[in-house]
């Protein structure tokens, strides 16, 4: 048995190191540890609540947004507030726009660099990918840099800039459309389509989202000429749609109107989500603590020298148990029977979760260019909302990444205790006091590691799209 | 020109907005400018210890590397461990790093307010996280590399402060220092490039007409000046925001929201809430930069008397409900 420490484990968003016990060429243990601790929970303490809307975006450079969006919809519920029709459209395109994009800056940024590696040189699918996907150089970079500035426009029409906005308010959207830019934002979102389209799949959104099974999926890939369609066929030579598998119990809050929350596992129906069934453990954990708390009563106390603990972050569990968030969970719990063939064949798979993002891309686009005709500029986009002096709310909104959760309590008009679990809190976690690993730590089992060694490791952890500064914030 | 890029306790969204940048892709801008990056958390193919390997070498003076930037602010504690951020797959403090390579580095940049004065990390009362930027303390000169540190191109660190910053502002100072060198009668007092950090953004403010007339917004979405209510600190915060676009069209005023003058250092704790103008007897705490007070005092109240009814009414709506009067041609 070695153990080995991989890090910094870069092209994840923050900072990560993965530790491996090797056995004889495979992984028989893994911990994952999350090594910076920033402390927004106790910055928040003591502000006026609003100001929330301020900090919490800074958590994350990526998820931004929906950091914000969080924030807004628990002083919306304290407030009693609910934003007009025109704001929460308005508030949504926002809130997407930083999703696919992320989606698509992980696929072509984070993630597929790691197929042009050298140690792949002898694939058939080599030459290619390299030529697209080497790590600044690729020659889809630039295409893709350009398409995601140009897409990020929408947010300077609609929330100022990106990232930290202040635009999502809880009564709202602080920036009301005009006529003028909405017919811009229109021609923004066909040029985006036009790249995901052209580029990225090389077929028509509706007709990649209308794919319904695995064999299907192969069958459109089969000699395609696009970038997800070589992503695929490497995929399928390597067997990453056997790769990966984590818990396979999956987690969703909900997103856009379109995807239900609820809890998934294979062959089973869809539980509702029940909040009161979380609670975070942190006997691994830098911090103090000996019971798992729920958010609402959570704790984040420094305890650095603690003993047997090997990461900041925390393990939130779902009635105790280990689950997995993200585009793929959104998916699988909204029923989308490509996904659910997928992970009912194989279990939650690498292959599985690039392909969710991609799902996500193709049903989300025509959504947002709904949502922008349904705004009618004139009518309100924000109502004030007063806070009360004291109570207590939840936001809980889907980022990129999976379900993102803001629990906050308000005493005398200041913010008494705030608690944030975010989608990599999930997925990153350590053990638990039971000591089951978290969904990452068991996806790494039985995959090859050690000197000479294919890059599975890599593929599988960024298979999540890891955000680390909201994992521990 | 080779950049050597770390990130610490920070958000990494100065990164994502650099990725924005325009109107040329990002890494097309640089390679055709000579700028390459030596090693990018982010953006590089190298992991673990081949990453690691370039990084000692370039601590060690083995690899010879123009500029180090680094994002995020310095964690030094806790109790001056460093422990809070050691890095990945090492185990040393990135304070550390940042100080070995500093001391190899020609130049030395701050990219976002958290590396220049401390950020968010560092406004816990008491920072139990022991936060501050490179050569700051928030406003204190100091920081993590000391008052008098200079790099040995002989520059203090360069502060491209902003939170997140603007793409253009990293750029344009990286090529500025490519092209022409960069010296400190390019600085302003706290270390920023002037090119972005010489004007207001007040300059260029798409509601100045409001704030000719003291027409302000009392709500969010109103369309009003919002200096007097919701807490813009336009008038007084160093950058060019309202000149330069973000992301194609947008600026935070654009947004429909206050400016909280984030290249400013001690932003993060103003001692009011954000989206509120503090007063005092009615009139705002933080006056105009370089505005005498009994004058602005006395143009308000003028100018206030002045307002056409169409700015006051449009100031407290969110469109447009009166517009600009069409003189007849030849008159």
């Amino acid at each position: 048995m070695k153990r080995i420490q991989l890090g910094p484990f870069n092209r994840v968003e923050g900072d990560l190191e993965v530790g491996l016990d090797v056995d004889a060429g495979y992984v028989a243990a893994a911990r994952v540890n999350s090594p910076l601790f920033r402390g927004f929970e106790q910055v928040l303490v003591g502000r006026p609540p609003e100001d929330a809307l301020t900090i919490v975006p800074r958590i994350c450079g990526i998820c931004s947004v929906a950091q914000s969006a969080a924030a807004a919809s628990a002083l919306a519920a304290l407030a009693g507030v609910t934003p007009p029709p025109n704001g929460q459209l308005a508030s949504r395109l926002v809130l997407a726009t930083e999703n696919l994009a992320d989606h698509l800056t992980h696929f072509y940024l984070f993630f597929m660099p790691d197929f042009a590696r050298a140690a792949y040189v002898d694939r058939n699918w080599h030459s290619e990918v390299a030529r697209r996907f080497t790590a600044q150089r690729g020659s889809a970079v630039a295409p893709w840099l350009q398409a995601r500035a140009r897409f990020f426009n929408l947010t300077g029409f609609l929330a100022g800039r990106w990232p930290h906005t202040l635009a999502l308010q809880p009564g709202g959207s602080s920036k009301a459309m005009t006529a003028a830019e909405r017919i811009r934002i229109q021609a923004l979102l066909r040029e985006f389509r036009a790249f995901v389209e052209g580029v990225v799949l090389g077929d028509a959104l509706e007709a990649f989202a209308g794919l319904s099974s695995f064999d299907a999926l192969q069958a459109w890939a089969a000699g395609r000429d696009s970038d997800f369609a070589h992503f695929l066929r490497a995929a399928g030579d390597l067997g990453l749609a056997g790769c990966g598998r984590a818990s396979d119990r999956f987690l969703s809050y909900g997103a856009y109107e379109l995807f239900p929350a609820g809890l998934w596992q294979p062959n089973a129906a869809v539980d509702p989500l029940e909040t009161a069934k979380i609670a975070e453990d942190v006997s691994h954990s830098w911090l103090f603590g000996d019971k798992p708390l729920p958010p609402a009563q959570g704790e984040t106390r420094v305890d650095a020298d603690k003993a047997g603990a090997y990461t900041w972050c925390k393990a939130p569990r779902y009635a105790g148990q280990v689950v997995e968030t993200g585009a793929l969970a959104r998916q699988l719990v909204a029923g989308q029977p490509l996904l659910r063939d997928l992970v009912e064949r194989h279990g939650g798979s690498v292959t599985a979760r690039i392909v969710a993002r991609m799902v996500e891309v193709a049903r989300i686009v025509p959504a947002m260019e709904n949502w922008v005709r349904a705004i009618e500029p004139g009518e309100p986009f924000c109502l004030p909302a007063p806070l009360p002096d004291s109570g207590s709310a939840v936001g809980l909104v889907e980022a990129a990444r999976g379900g993102l959760g803001h629990w906050l309590s308000v005493k005398r008009g200041r913010i008494e205790r705030y608690q944030i679990i975010a989608p990599t809190t999930w997925n990153f976690s350590p053990r638990d006091a039971g000591g089951t690993p978290g969904a990452l730590e068991q996806a790494l089992v039985g995959l090859p590691a050690g000197d000479d060694a294919p890059p599975t490791v890599q593929h599988v952890v960024r298979s999540f799209d890891p955000c680390m500064v909201c994992t521990v914030h | 020109m080779k950049v050597l890029w770390l990130q610490s306790g920070g958000c990494g969204g100065c990164t994502q907005s650099l990725l924005c940048h325009e109107p040329r892709p990002l890494f097309d801008e640089l390679r055709d400018a000579g700028i390459e990056f030596v090693w990018h958390p982010a953006l590089s193919e190298a992991s673990g210890e081949e990453a690691l390997a370039v990084l000692e070498d370039c601590a060690a003076g083995r690899r010879e590397f123009d500029v180090l930037c680094v994002e995020g602010a310095m964690l030094r504690g806790p109790n001056g461990t460093g422990k809070f951020h050691l890095m990945a797959g090492n185990g040393r403090p990135l304070t550390e790093w940042v100080q070995r390579l500093a001391e190899q580095a020609k130049w030395v940049f701050t990219i976002g307010s958290c590396s220049a004065w401390g950020g968010f990390s560092a406004s816990t009362p008491g920072n139990p996280l022991e936060a501050c930027g490179l050569q700051y303390d928030t406003d204190t000169p100091g920081g993590l590399l000391g008052k008098g540190f200079l790099s040995r191109g002989g520059l203090p660190v360069v502060n491209i402060a902003g939170c997140p910053t603007h793409p253009g502002w990293i750029v344009d100072t990286l090529e500025k220092l490519a092209f022409d060198g960069l010296t400190a009668s390019d600085l302003d007092e706290v270390g920023r490039p002037l090119l972005y950090a010489e004007q207001l953004v007040h300059h260029g403010c798409p509601r100045n007409e409001f704030y000719e007339f003291k027409a302000s917004a009392l709500k969010h979405s109103d369309l009003g000046c919002l200096m007097e209510n919701l807490g813009c600190k336009g008038t007084q915060a160093h950058a060019d925001c309202n000149t330069r676009a973000w992301n194609g069209a947008g600026s935070c005023l654009k947004g429909g929201y206050a400016c909280i003058a984030c290249t400013e250092p001690g932003f993060e704790a103003p001692g009011h809430a954000f989206q509120e103008t503090p007063k005092l007897a009615g009139i705002p705490v933080g006056l105009p930069t370089d505005m005498p007070k009994a004058w602005f005092v006395a143009l308000a109240a003028l100018s206030k008397s002045a307002t056409p009814k169409r700015v006051r009414e449009n100031a407290v709506e969110d469109h447009t409900v009166v517009r600009p009067s069409v003189k007849k041609t030849g008159k």
